[in-house]
């Protein structure tokens, strides 16, 4: 990308008086009122919200004068909580729910001046690859309104896309902030499990659940990391490592850096036109002095089935709090109903308040743990996920190691609404390049890296070491400097 | 391993996880579990003979944190997106639920 990266854009001009935080949240508020009836990115704007937001950093530019991310507008995905701002999770059952509490990410983002402006769309519950499991209706691509914009995190990787806001926040469990961001065109990190804090992120499956930034860069994406990234005593799983200065990390050079290439797996089942931009990467990271190198995950192509035997047992556990009882919806049944009992209040609130998508992960995640098929299902996926993580260990501490691995993020470009929505398992190989890192606890990033014929952006993800962002972000940095693809715009909605 | 499941056993599983379904999910379910078990079934083929499993990636919990008191939600912000309409409950600070008893 040429010129300054936006956040670096909006940061320069607000301190240098250019332009007000006032002014920039105006026109991101603006452009969302233009567009989202279009795109259908945002559940909830928070315009009044922003604007004092915004007008108070305006008020006090001392004390945000060093802010990382003082009045650059944020979009947050709707499973991320914001204390007095509707937090839905794109279902029925948290259509009203307004948190009382903060995400932490959501906290250290405005912490760092950053103006919510709003709650993206998404798949239920974070429940889908192509965001249209949503009780609000499908997200569309801004590069084509007839097709998906990737999920879960559709919303948010439509609102970058589109120049909605120049950061978003999604969530990744198997591919959710990666595979929307490839068919967007924009940039989607998801750190290393533990990197950044879950509180506040409604569970989906907690041992892979990820919180990261989509962006138009990778620097943007390291700017935000390093306001995000952290221990946090509200998540026990939240790391203790220190958090580096990613941004500082961008030299652009990539010289005897090793790439891993894991042929095998890219043999078929990958787009024709994906396959070609993503040798044209290769050759471009090759160009400025990365090696590539052939590494072998030979447990990888189990990696979908271990994905939804584990993350629909997580799921299944997670979600029996929403029984009507404490927050969200509760069916109310009939006088007289013999379902009137509690029980029955329980059973009839999933029912109606939750959609197709979630009651069939409920259902496959409850039976795979239940009694009789925990060893044959659950247990076992367990062990094949261990086998997985070998897999990655060796390729990057191997004999042979390796500083990243590239693959494909996505095997084919954004499909049609509508498509994949009667075939559930069609839908669940859409995340068959995503899945293994988010088991192996992974960090992974898309950047863009060209589009088809039919001008559908394709994505190139790199798979890091773990807690190693610092190296996956230079790695993808490098490549991006040396393409065009972040600059491209998606042609005008129409109006 | 039920390469099918019948409406039957669909319904035990709904029943299990609380949720009630109608017929045509019964029907739809029995289909769609069946076909994603029968992917699902690739990883029998994996040799996992003495391979422990992996419930987290974490090596390290934050185990050693201090233990010190912090304050938690108000009642009323607890009880504020409470999906009962009766505001009764705010006042004995619990919430309502269905006769359980009787």
């Amino acid at each position: 990308m040429t010129g300054p990266s936006p956040i670096d854009a909006i940061r320069t001009a607000i301190r240098s008086g250019a332009r007000s935080a006032g002014e920039v949240c105006r026109e991101a508020l603006s452009r969302v009122a233009a567009e989202n009836p279009h795109l259908n990115a945002f559940n909830t704007v928070a315009a009044e919200r922003a604007m004092e937001r915004a007008d108070a950093i305006d008020r006090d530019p001392e004390r945000w004068r060093d802010a990382p991310l003082a009045g650059v507008p944020v979009a947050i995905k709707d499973n991320l909580c914001t204390a007095g701002l509707r937090t839905t999770a794109s279902s029925r059952m948290l259509e009203s729910y307004v948190p009382p509490y903060d995400a932490t990410v959501v906290a250290r983002l405005e912490a760092a001046g950053a103006v919510v402006i709003g709650k993206t769309n998404c798949d239920e519950f974070a429940m889908g690859s192509s965001s249209e499991n949503s009780a609000f209706g499908p997200v569309r691509n801004p590069w084509a309104l007839d097709r998906i914009p990737g999920g879960t995190s559709g919303g948010s990787a439509a609102a970058v896309a589109a120049r909605l806001a120049p950061l978003a926040l999604g969530s990744d469990t198997g591919g959710s902030i990666r595979q929307p961001a490839a068919l967007c065109g924009v940039v989607g990190l998801k750190p290393t499990y533990g990197r950044v804090s879950r509180y506040g992120l409604i569970a989906h499956a907690s041992s892979l659940d990820q919180v990261g930034p989509m962006t138009l860069t990778v620097r943007d994406a390291a700017i935000a990391l390093r306001v995000m990234a952290g221990s946090d005593t509200a998540d026990a799983t939240s790391a203790p490592e220190p958090v580096p200065d990613y941004p500082a990390a961008l030299t652009g050079d990539i010289r005897g850096a090793r790439v891993g290439v894991p042929r095998r797996l890219l043999d078929h089942g990958v787009d024709a036109e994906v396959s070609l931009a993503i040798a044209a990467a290769f050759d471009a990271l090759t160009a400025r002095g990365a090696t590539l190198v052939d590494v072998d995950l030979p447990h990888a192509r189990y990696a979908i089935p271990v994905y939804y035997l584990v993350s629909t047992a997580e799921a299944s556990s997670n979600l029996a709090r929403y029984d009507g009882v404490r927050y969200g919806f509760r069916a109310t049944p009939p006088p007289g109903d013999r379902n009137a009992d509690l029980h029955g209040m329980y059973a009839r609130t999933r029912a109606l308040g939750f959609g197709a998508e979630v009651k069939r992960r409920i259902m496959l995640g409850t039976y795979v743990l239940s009694a009789g098929y925990y060893d044959a299902y659950y247990l076992k996926a367990q062990q094949v996920r261990t086998l997985i993580l070998r897999d990655y260990d060796e390729a990057f501490r191997g004999a042979d190691a390796v500083d990243v691995i590239a693959m494909p993020t996505s095997p084919t470009p954004a499909f049609r609404i509508g498509e994949r929505m009667e075939d559930p398992l069609q839908m669940y190989l859409a995340d068959v390049f995503t899945v293994s890192a988010s088991l192996a606890g992974l960090p992974a990033v898309s950047v863009p890296c060209g589009f088809t014929t039919g001008r559908l952006p394709i994505g190139l993800q790199f798979t890091g070491r773990r807690f190693d962002e610092s190296t996956l972000l230079r790695i993808a940095d490098a490549y991006e400097r040396d393409t065009e693809w972040s600059s491209q715009v998606p042609p005008a909605t129409p109006r | 391993m039920p390469q099918g499941f019948t409406r039957v056993q669909v319904a035990a599983i709904a029943a299990l996880a609380h949720l009630e379904l109608d017929s045509s999910e019964l029907d739809l379910f029995a289909r769609q579990l069946g076909s994603i078990l029968a992917h699902a079934d690739a990883v029998q083929q994996v040799d996992t003979t003495g391979v422990p499993p992996t419930a987290s990636v974490i090596a390290r919990h934050a185990s050693e944190r201090i233990d010190q008191r912090h304050t938690s939600l108000e009642i009323a912000e607890t009880l504020a997106n409470t999906p009962d309409s009766d505001r009764t409950q705010m006042e004995g600070g619990f919430f309502k639920v269905p006769r359980v008893i009787g």
